[in-house]
């Protein structure tokens, strides 16, 4: 065979070899001089422990478990973070790098450092840090790029009503349809950093995931844990939630409160009351009374029932509700959802008692007597006024009353509010906004067109009112003036003729105190016949005698208390809501949820 | 008489001895053969119906350790068809370009191997020295040698690195420079020669029996069964390759016609480097949401794509949820490799049992998955 003749020459073919480059690595060479990897090395994991928020989602999506939480010492609490940092055991690790592509915060990537011996195995299990597993900062390897991402960065569109909305309080947002809410629910990654900033803790990746599964009667089920208006704060929730969720860190936030509206707005009529009706319980506790039936006092009255106590609610107005009822405007929160939310807490076996004033109808003494418990939720209700000059023309409208008196004209059991063809609004919060494009509203109701104009201390950029509301607000028409300060309200001839405003250069001086410097060459006159406060709403407390006034008021007009809201000198009477941690809807849920807890407490104690 | 019981195996995680033969001998000959998988048993297919369908991705090229990327891309095309997802026209290009070193990889690694039964280490060293230089490649593109995780639902994981593509070429234009020595080193080597020449047979008969696919189907049968031609996926379709084929199949024939597959390999990729769009998309989204909710429509699907040892396919069942409902996996050599020891290594000398299993190409993770 010619096979075995070649053969004889092949020792010496071998010989050309002694000349090629070695592709082997010396043994003296693999620590002094190591071969440097690639650049997307999959080697041991970095954590920029400043950015990593602790969210958990790379332990979620490790495919070995090799990632757990733990906590670190020198870490502090900060909102939007929570308070473990992902520890890595690479007796584990497959080095997927799955937990680079989906880090929510950017913080984690992969290293270029393969090499790590010891005897000690402990070594192997580690909480890395941006300098690597031999803390000699090494070089960045694998990281995430816009095609391994794991998340999803970008929100469901939502539907709006076009512009002609601006003609009546039709809803505005149109609410997701069930195959946009399944796919923005897919979005959550379920890290819990919501239930945590949320103030009444709702249990959010919870019901989330309820619509993913789409099992809306479990999302009813969780949405009432925690919180009996889901349907308000569906809608006008501030939801603080969204502002710190992990997914926002690098793309849009999840629209947790739409996910929460699609859950009340699409659950089945009876699943729905089956599951938010669950947990109440005969009335076999004591009696409690609450008063004030805005959040705060719907919230306690809902959980007291749960809880199985007797509970009368007092309202003074003729309708139950407070401000979701007199106050937010209809094209946010229509009065079918305000409705739905009182229905499942009439249901439960709240009674009302309406146009009732506790302190004018019935005392707070008559209350302690007749009832185990008082609660106080009576919220803030009177406007609080600018005391420019004019400012007592009677031309010159306040937010509270003017927003109460819109929706009983919607509801049809009131006139429409006078409204002058030219007006001028003070205030850059959220009630300015409801009262401005309130305005808008009814002027196209009764002109067929509109003129409002906003003036506010703060520019655009740092307006207290949520960015949706400058948004629509402006698309519907309103002339804003932002930085500009409200000097005057001008009166010629016993009518309002505008009002004057001058450029604000800023808001707060050196020591960060609120003292507003203008610039006296930028003075504008807005001209308006009717000039709408809507600069902050304050409590009343007629019902307090003047002892109770003088023991229980601290200096911002809110009531001090213990945990719970109970009143320490009192230990009867407990409060939630604006007048113990100022306005806002959620805070009023969640203080009603804690009072009714400690309300049982307190009873039980007692027994 | 007296008949002696031998094990070949398990002692190495990795080659065929992780996989134990028990062999019935009499003086060197084998009686009887009986393969006993269940050493390497790490449950894949049961553990990925526990994993999220992404997260599937660390475990699938561990099924294949030598050949990692058919896993990849036969989990990636089953889910593709049952959630009716377009993979990027450049995505398949690269897939191709992935699968084809691939090939390469084990393919050298096939040929240096049969150095070990046959005490011809050089062959060994040389062959994996070879391979290092296409898992260099792996490095730069996937950020592993071995277990790249790149071939995704969808497309790939990332796209090309800077000046990937001249790389490559250098690697196949040296490795096309280098075969002669190998086939000079070891396929006309007389001593591997004498080991393999008209010894281990796979007779056209046994093919059918067992359902022998790939280069045992091929070199007995003469049929041109290469999935990348009958039912071509990726971009096979608009590449030139032939598909070698012999009708005498003696583990010779079976490690030349291998060989002659390599040139076709570096034909394919030169085509790819000319071919594949020079840039855009390479990755469709797997689905809705993060990739923790991912779920995959109801269904079952059933792909295969040609490995170096034959068909290779993923039987997928999802019922629409986050996880795998069942996940079978077609190993290419259960055929040869389970039933073939025990019926056709009885005849042959004890030398002959480890060289048995490397012409035959069986690999024993994906028969003990
Ligand atoms: S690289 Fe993969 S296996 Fe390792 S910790 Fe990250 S996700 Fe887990
Ligand atoms: S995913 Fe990123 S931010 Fe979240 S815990 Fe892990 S490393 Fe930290």
């Amino acid at each position: 065979m010619d096979n075995k003749i070649k053969s004889m020459f092949s020792p010496i073919r071998a010989w050309k070899y002694l000349m090629r480059t070695p592709v082997t690595i010396a043994k003296k060479d693999i620590f002094v001089n190591p071969r440097e990897a690639s650049e997307r090395y999959r080697g041991f994991h970095q954590n920029d422990m400043t950015k990593c928020i602790g969210c958990g989602t790379c332990s979620e999506i490790c495919p070995t478990a090799a990632i757990n939480l733990v906590p670190v010492e020198g870490i502090v609490h900060e909102d939007g973070k929570l308070d473990e940092r992902p520890a890595f055991d690479y007796g584990r690790c497959s080095f997927c790098g799955l937990c680079v592509d989906i880090c929510t915060s950017d913080s984690l990537n992969m290293s270029k450092e393969y090499l790590h011996l010891s005897i000690d195995a402990d070594s192997f299990y580690f909480m890395p840090d941006s300098s690597g597993i031999h803390k000699t900062s090494a070089k960045v390897g694998y990281t995430r790029d816009e095609i391994s991402e794991l998340l999803d960065l970008v929100r469901q569109e939502m539907q709006h009503e076009d512009e002609s909305r601006r003609s009546s309080f039709i809803e505005i947002v149109k609410g997701y349809a069930a195959l946009d809410a399944k796919n923005e629910a897919a979005r959550c990654v379920a890290c819990g950093i919501c239930t945590n900033t949320c103030p009444a803790n709702m249990h959010i990746p919870e019901y989330i995931r309820a619509v993913f599964d789409e099992d809306l009667k479990e999302g009813i089920r969780q949405i009432y844990k925690t919180n009996p208006l889901a349907n308000v704060c569906g809608r006008i929730c501030t939801h603080k939630c969204e502002t710190v969720c992990a997914i926002g860190h690098r793309g849009e936030p999840v629209a947790i409160r739409w996910l929460k509206r699609y859950i009340v707005d699409n659950a089945d009529a009876t699943d729905y009351n089956d599951a938010a009706q669950e947990s109440v319980t005969a009335p076999v506790n004591g009696k409690v009374a609450v008063v004030g039936s805005g959040p705060a006092g719907l919230s306690c009255a809902y959980y007291l029932r749960t809880l199985g106590y007797e509970v009368v609610v007092f309202e003074s107005q003729a309708l139950p509700g407070g401000v979701i009822r007199y106050g937010g405007p209809q094209y946010r929160l229509p009065e079918e959802s305000v409705l739905k939310d009182i229905g499942v807490i009439e249901n439960a076996g709240v009674t009302f008692k309406c146009s009732t004033k506790v302190g004018v109808d019935i005392t707070l003494d008559e209350l302690r007597d007749s009832f185990d418990a008082v609660f106080l939720g009576t919220g803030f209700s009177l406007s609080r006024p600018l005391k420019i000059p004019g400012y007592d023309h009677e031309d010159v409208q306040y937010a509270i009353p003017f927003l109460a008196q819109t929706r009983d004209y919607i509801r049809e059991i009131g006139p429409m509010p006078d409204v002058a063809e030219k007006v001028t609004v003070i205030g850059g919060g959220n009630v300015a906004f409801d009262v401005a494009r309130t305005l808008i509203r009814l002027q196209e109701i009764k002109y067929g067109k509109s003129f409002v104009q906003m003036a506010s201390l703060e520019d655009s950029e740092h307006l207290p009112a949520d960015l949706e509301e400058l948004e629509e607000g402006l698309e519907e028409g309103l002339h804003g003036y932002f930085a500009y300060g409200p000097m005057a309200v001008k009166v010629e001839d016993g009518k309002i003729k505008g009002l004057e405003v001058k450029k604000v250069l800023s808001i707060f001086d050196e020591e960060g105190r609120f003292n507003p410097s203008y610039d006296e060459h930028d003075v504008k006159l807005l001209e308006s016949s009717q000039v709408y406060m809507a600069i902050g709403q304050m409590p009343e407390y007629a019902y307090f005698n003047d002892e109770m006034r003088d023991e229980l008021l601290t200096k911002r007009g809110q009531i001090a208390v213990t945990d719970g809201g109970q009143v320490e000198s009192y230990p009867w009477l407990f409060a939630g809501g604006d007048i113990v941690r100022g306005p806002d809807i959620i805070n009023g849920v969640a203080t009603g949820h804690d009072s009714a807890k400690a309300i049982d407490n307190y009873l039980q104690s007692k027994k | 008489m007296k008949e002696v019981k031998l094990f070949l195996g398990p002692q190495h995680p990795g080659m065929h001895g992780n996989y134990s033969v028990h062999m019935y001998v009499d003086g060197d000959m084998i009686n009887k053969a009986r393969p006993t998988p269940g050493f390497l048993h790490r449950g894949f297919e049961k553990v990925m119906e526990r994993r999220l369908w992404m997260g599937n991705l660390a475990l699938i090229p561990r099924i294949c350790v030598v050949e990692p990327d058919i896993n990849e891309m036969v989990y990636a095309m089953g889910i593709e068809a049952l959630s009716g997802i377009e993979v990027p026209e450049r995505a398949h290009w690269i897939r191709m370009m992935v699968l084809e070193l691939g090939r390469l990889a084990i393919h050298m690694m096939g040929l240096g191997g049969i150095g070990g039964p046959t005490g011809m280490y050089t062959a060994t060293y040389w062959g994996i020295a070879q391979r290092d230089l296409i898992l260099d490649l792996f490095e730069k593109l996937t950020g592993a040698r071995i277990y790249h995780m790149y071939i995704v639902p969808g497309g790939v994981r990332k796209d090309l690195p800077e000046n990937f593509l001249e790389d490559v070429l250098k690697v196949v234009d040296d490795l096309e420079k280098k075969l002669p020595e190998f086939e000079q080193l070891i396929l006309k080597h007389p001593i591997i020669h004498a080991r393999i020449k008209d010894n281990i047979m796979l007779p056209a008969e046994v093919v059918w029996e067992l359902g022998v696919t790939g280069i045992g189907m091929r070199s007995a049968t003469g049929v041109q069964n290469d999935l990348r031609k009958v039912k071509p996926y990726a971009r096979y379709d608009q590449v030139e390759f032939d598909v070698p084929t012999g009708t005498y199949s003696d583990g010779l024939s079976r490690m030349n016609i291998k060989y002659a597959e390599m040139f076709q390999s570096i034909r394919i990729i030169r085509q790819i480097i000319e071919k594949m769009p020079k840039s855009g998309p390479v990755r469709a989204k797997m689905s809705t949401g993060s990739a923790l909710r991912w779920t995959v429509p109801a269904g079952m699907v059933y792909t295969a794509v040609e490995s170096s040892r034959g068909e290779y396919g993923y039987f997928i069942v999802s019922d629409g949820g986050e996880y795998p409902y069942r996940i079978a996996v077609r190993g290419a050599s259960f055929a040869q490799g389970l039933l073939g020891i025990e019926k056709y290594l009885p005849g042959h000398r004890i030398d002959d049992a480890s060289l048995w299993m490397d012409t035959m190409g069986v690999c024993s993770p994906e028969i003990d998955r």
